[in-house]
């Protein structure tokens, strides 16, 4: 055919993708008018996973939203609840005991790890790279015995509480955590080996999805994303909390700002939880894991069953919850995707007056159709993957 | 900085157009008129010593049967200086849903999906916002969901889907 034909399709198409379609993990709506294959404007439908997580929350006992924390992010759910009571504990003004914070520490750097292999295993499937997400997901698995070892759950784990954590480690926990740590190590190297100078993973990612670093900042992109884009903002290190300023650790950042270097910020990032988690089985601190303090704690089961007064306690906790001021605290810590923030506003009831999730990756994703535009198609597939949009945070 | 330092500064600025302070766990908000929202975050933005360049949320709060206040709703902006590494709280007092918010999304992007979850969930407008749909909830959705007087329990069938999401400018997508 003659390609100066002028009966060839020249207009440009519409296409939508997803919300059910394999690159986006889950539910996600992209429509984009394609000239060829190259995008020329884009759109994007989110809330197909919303489930008024938020309204929940206003009408529940603070301490009953830490099981729904944990299905925010549902690849790390241990960021979540974790992050959930350190927010309540900072509007009631108290501090978890110093075991409580390490096994915090060490819940949340063990979520960081299987979060990291998820987006990086999905993102190298989307490119065609099967090996590597057998090799992620073994590893990950060995992180959910662990997770099933110490809360008796794999996923959901329902791990902390208001005021500490519910569950101390068992005899031999800390050795094991040490060995399956051990392991991960040269996990990381088969994968990164797989795919670091890997000339048909560069030409698919490099200069792919590239964000200017001030327009990344003018859209609250925080986390492995920013940190991608040679900004080294980590909630860790500029406010820290359950004592990762007594960690030695490092933030790594990449100036690459596209989908290469945000891949390769979360291999790193793993590494740098890896050293964190072993310097915390180190020095773990003895001493009690919930605070004592009887408006905010559950009394020990024995307790309960044996003592009026505990019975008593427990019944006004389970009746009347957990009572904080009449007041209002925004609480950032790191989650997987970035800054994760709570706002709560109290009415000094037993269940907040308002709860609002700052979810990382809404504001990652918000620059999205505009990150995407002028790219191929193929590429975007990349791109989504390496900004790991988890519907459960996004939506909530 | 420290946030009572952020708030003195605002105060000494704007000292007229502030509705209200609060302060808890070392943490400050003020509160202003929704015509002052954009004046105050330039300035906060632009002042040297300050520079608020991040804008970490916005959201909103139904306050109806909280108090005694004259206003219904508020919306409230968390920033974070990069180089500062401090924060501080906004807050748009705003009577009822007949009144609109001026919309920040040209100062940071971010507040366009942003506001569309606030004007969601609480009907909110935002003027002179480039493309005011919901976010979370169906567009055939009837009211507003994080309103105290919705009803948790309430169910809607929802069978449409939307047909069209690409803007005219990409850049308000």
């Amino acid at each position: 055919m003659d390609a100066t034909d002028s009966t060839l399709i020249s207009e440009r198409l519409i296409v939508n993708i997803g919300p059910s379609h394999p690159i986006t993990h889950g539910t996600l709506r992209i429509q984009v008018e394609l000239d060829g294959e190259t995008i020329t404007n884009a759109g994007c439908e989110i809330g197909y996973l919303h489930r008024g997580y938020e309204k929940q929350c206003e009408h529940v006992f603070y301490q009953y939203v830490v099981p729904f924390a944990e299905r925010l992010n549902y690849m790390g759910p241990c960021h979540n609840s974790n992050a959930w009571c350190y927010a309540v504990e900072e509007l009631l003004e108290i501090e978890a005991p110093p075991r409580a914070d390490a096994l915090r520490v060490i819940t949340s750097e063990l979520s960081r790890i299987i979060d990291h292999a998820v987006c990086i295993g999905t993102n190298l499937v989307d490119l065609g790279a099967l090996t590597n997400f057998w090799y992620l997901y073994g590893y990950r698995e060995k992180i959910y015995g662990l997770f099933e070892e110490l809360t008796g759950a794999r996923m959901m784990v329902n791990y902390p509480r208001i005021g500490g954590v519910s569950l101390d480690a068992p005899e031999g926990w800390l050795d094991k955590c040490r060995a399956i740590l051990g392991d991960m190590t040269a996990v990381l190297a088969d994968v990164k080996g797989l795919v670091q100078h890997n000339g048909i993973f560069i030409d698919r990612t490099r200069n792919v999805g590239v964000m200017d670093p001030a327009l990344a900042v003018n859209h609250g992109w925080t986390g492995p994303c920013l940190r991608a884009c040679g900004i080294g903002y980590d909630v860790r290190k500029t406010r820290p909390y359950w004592g990762y300023e007594t960690y030695d650790w490092d933030v790594p950042v990449y100036d690459g700002c596209d989908t290469y270097d945000r891949i390769m910020v979360r291999f790193d990032e793993m590494e740098q939880s890896r050293r964190i988690v072993l310097q915390a089985l180190d020095k773990l601190p003895g001493g009690p894991i919930l605070v004592e303090d009887h408006a905010v704690a559950m009394p020990p089961k024995g307790h309960v069953y044996n003592q009026m007064e505990a019975l008593i306690n427990h019944f006004k906790l389970v009746m009347h919850g957990i009572q904080p001021p009449r007041a209002e605290v925004y609480s950032a810590t790191e989650g997987g995707n970035g800054e994760l923030g709570y706002y709560i506003v109290s009415d000094g009831g037993p269940m907040a007056w308002r709860v609002r999730v700052r979810p990382p990756c809404l504001a990652n994703y918000t620059a999205f159709p505009q990150l995407i535009n002028g790219s191929l198609v193929a590429d975007m597939a990349s791109a989504l993957g390496s900004i790991n949009v988890i519907a459960g945070e996004l939506d909530r | 900085m420290d946030q009572a330092l952020i708030t003195a500064k605002v105060k000494e600025q704007f000292a007229d157009r502030i509705l209200g302070a609060s302060e808890h766990a070392g943490q400050h908000a003020l509160t202003l008129a929704p015509g002052d929202i954009r004046d105050v975050l330039v300035w906060l933005r632009d002042t040297e010593g300050l520079d608020f360049d991040m804008l970490m949320d916005l959201c909103g709060v139904d306050y109806k049967g909280y108090d005694e206040r004259s206003w219904r709703f508020e919306v409230v902006y968390q920033l974070y200086s990069l180089a500062h590494n401090h924060r501080f709280r906004l807050k748009v007092a705003v009577p009822d849903d007949s009144v609109e918010v001026p919309t920040v999304w040209d100062l940071y992007r971010v507040a366009n999906w942003m506001e569309r979850e606030v004007y969601d969930m609480y009907g909110v407008r935002f003027s002179d916002h480039p493309n005011l749909r919901r976010l979370l909830c169906h567009e055939e959705f009837q009211g507003h969901a994080l309103r105290k007087d919705y009803p948790i329990n309430k169910r809607q069938h929802l069978s449409r889907p939307v047909a069209n999401l690409l803007t005219d400018d990409p850049d308000h997508a």
